[in-house]
């Protein structure tokens, strides 16, 4: 390659002395070989890195307008939406925006799961991707306040007083969060400091070393096998495909595709039935009226589910921190030979599906008041939860051993 | 179904979670019915701007809007803006605020009329045309002489009163199971029957509250019509790039074996 680029003059030989530019891209595209046996699960790590230059253009844009400031907040919002050319498309793309966000990264997630993606040697590029998992949680979570809504208000209200509940230093750490004895004027402008500084630069950081540890170790596959161990005359893997420009343009369909799902959202049901824009944050923040019932957004809602449905406050906000955490001890729960689900026995397949459902059933809960129904419901559902990481390293053990093919599957079409 | 199956199957269950098959729902009762009103229908709105600014704005302020906006968007013209849109003493280009000074009105109702720029994103377009159209004479309410089956106690007069009339509402008196399973009583609505006759029928009143909901519904989200216009080509376009980048992408593929 080098040999090459040398024998060229003019300006793209100048500019590679200086800057890598064909190595790089010889070696982070037309070169780097994924499997050729990707299915529609494998469009949604492009998707997110998408989601996530959205955010980063559409907030940029959106921070133009906006004012924090307890007084400010919530009319700078509605004046964008209605004053500025084009405000409202802004404001709607970037608040659908964080739910397609969580879509595409809980689908991310499942695919790992369902093809074992985590497992050595891909350990760290799972918890760097839980890592950004949590971050974007938080950035999701102050974002949400900014409007300074009343669910907003109340949202924050909840979710701040669970680090109350830590023994000994709860209550100072609260305040310590809130920068004022209630959620007001300095926390509002915190959350904006780290919305558009802090969080989407650490975020920025963990996506860089996520792809560099993807790119050390190389792509699972559905099948859940290595194409670096059958390699062809040529040093190449017999299974793997060039990056580019074979996926780079399957990854534009997925694009397209999921584009189209995204505007008919942003442009015909923007707050789709209440769930990505709730009706309460309509009305300004108001410490004197809470809302009838108080809710997350609904990607929070299966944590918050776990937290209701324990008895004792400060265990449930230690049950809920567990239920996020667990997902980092995945690959060394999971000790089956074979990574992927095709080549793991009924009691993996079950146990797997449990997790998913359980994991709905919470999700949908968490929207819903805490009547003694839903509540035993989400006890139920709390159970399988945990059950799942429990029984992992037993059933995997059991069961993920079987025969898996040479090669990896594929039909040309 | 095979085990599989299974997984996909949660997966997919997982995925519609996401997407929210399960928006929220709320109880309907008997009396509540739907607005049924269309944002696209200019005559109208026009009609809704014309009734919020005789009967409401006295007291309820839209700050998040300003008359040149309606006007525009409401095609109607410079002249009849300036005659009959903007209130005496407001410029056209001025939000439109309420004379109410915040002080009388906490005097007079207990509490400021509240600003109704986003009333039917909060509360929704159904639930402002069931307060429009559910007062009922209430002798027990000393301030305002009634009640309203939507927002009991509401601090608001029957201000629509010489249109609708005030019609009262008969209660039944029926047993129900008790928080603690024993059986109590409870009033419950059963029907409204005329009273004080108003100048509207009430299938006219029905429309008078349409038309004022459907004005409503445009304010809290002025863009909405050119939003859905504009997305349908958003949406063709995103199809056609994807029916494009589909067969480039088949194309190359077909060397994939």
């Amino acid at each position: 390659m080098a040999a090459v680029i040398e024998g060229k003059g003019g300006f793209r030989a100048w500019l590679n002395k200086r800057l890598p530019v064909d190595q790089f891209v010889e070696d982070q595209l037309t070169g780097y070989y994924a499997p050729k046996n990707f299915n529609v699960w494998y469009f949604f790590g492009s998707l997110a890195l998408l989601m996530f230059v959205m955010q980063i253009v559409t907030g940029i844009f959106i921070t133009m307008h906006y004012k924090p400031g307890e007084l400010t907040a919530f009319n700078s919002v509605e004046y964008l939406r209605r004053e500025v050319p084009y405000g409202w498309l802004l404001q709607y793309m970037h608040a659908v925006g964080a739910s397609f966000f969580f879509i595409v990264v809980y689908l991310h997630m499942v695919r790992a799961m369902l093809y074992g993606s985590y497992k050595a040697p891909r350990e760290l590029l799972w918890v760097i991707g839980m890592l950004i998992y949590l971050a974007l949680m938080a950035e999701a979570f102050m974002g949400y306040v900014l409007p300074w809504g009343n669910m907003s208000y109340w949202g924050a209200q909840v979710i701040i007083n669970i680090f109350g509940t830590i023994p000994g230093i709860g209550p100072d750490l609260v305040e310590w969060i809130r920068g004022d004895y209630g959620l007001a004027d300095a926390t509002l402008n915190r959350f904006f400091s780290l919305h558009v500084i802090a969080l989407p630069f650490l975020i920025a950081l963990l996506i860089a070393l996520h792809l560099v540890a993807l790119r050390q170790v190389g792509s699972n596959n559905p099948d859940g096998i290595e194409i670096k161990e059958k390699l062809g005359p040529d040093g190449k893997p017999l299974d793997g495909i060039p990056f580019h420009p074979y996926y780079t343009l399957k990854d534009i369909v997925g694009v397209g595709l999921f584009l189209t799902l995204f505007a008919i959202v942003v442009f015909f049901v923007p707050t789709f039935g209440g769930l990505f824009l709730e009706a309460p944050n309509f009305e300004p923040a108001n410490p004197t009226s809470t809302p009838e019932h108080i809710a997350p957004v609904w990607y929070f809602t299966p944590y918050y589910a776990i937290l209701r449905a324990v008895p004792d406050q400060r265990l449930g906000a230690l049950l809920m921190a567990l239920s996020v955490a667990a997902f980092l001890f995945l690959p060394w729960l999971d000790r089956a030979k074979n990574k992927s689900i095709r080549y793991r026995g009924i009691a993996s397949k079950l146990l797997l599906g449990a997790f998913f459902v359980s994991f709905a059933l919470l999700m949908w809960l968490g929207l819903k008041p805490a009547d003694p129904i839903y509540v035993l419901l989400a006890r139920i559902g709390t159970v399988v939860y945990f059950g799942f990481f429990i029984l992992l390293p037993f059933v995997s053990k059991a069961d993920g051993n079987g025969p898996v093919p040479d090669r990896v599957t594929y039909h040309a079409h | 179904m095979r085990i599989k199956n299974f997984v996909w199957v949660g997966a997919a269950v997982s995925l519609l979670a996401g997407t929210g098959v399960f928006a929220a729902e709320g109880g309907h009762a008997s009396w509540q019915r739907a607005a049924d009103n269309e944002v696209t229908n200019l005559p109208s709105l026009q009609r809704g701007a014309r009734n919020f600014l005789n009967y409401c704005s006295g007291c309820h302020s839209l700050k998040f809007i300003r008359y040149s906006r309606v006007a525009t968007d409401l095609k109607i013209t410079d002249e009849q803006r300036d005659a009959y849109l903007v209130r005496p003493g407001d410029k056209f280009s001025d939000y439109i605020n309420t004379s109410l000074p915040e002080k009388d009105a906490i005097e007079w109702f207990g509490k400021a009329p509240p600003d109704l720029s986003l009333v039917t994103r909060s509360r929704g377009s159904d639930w402002v045309f069931n307060f429009l159209t559910t007062f009922y004479a209430d002798p027990a309410n000393l301030q305002t002489g009634v009640n309203n089956l939507q927002l009991p106690g509401t601090a608001m007069p029957h201000v629509l009163a010489s249109l609708q009339g005030v019609q009262s509402a008969r209660k039944v008196t029926v047993e129900q199971p008790g928080p603690d399973g024993k059986p109590i009583k409870v009033e419950q609505f059963e029907k409204f029957e005329p009273g004080i006759v108003g100048s509207l029928t009430p299938e006219q009143y029905d429309e008078f509250a349409r038309d004022t909901v459907n004005f409503l519904q445009y304010v809290g989200d002025p863009s909405q019509v050119e939003r859905q216009s504009l997305g349908l080509w958003v949406v063709l376009f995103l199809l056609m790039f994807t029916a494009i980048a589909w067969m480039l992408k088949a194309e190359y593929w077909k060397d994939v074996r």
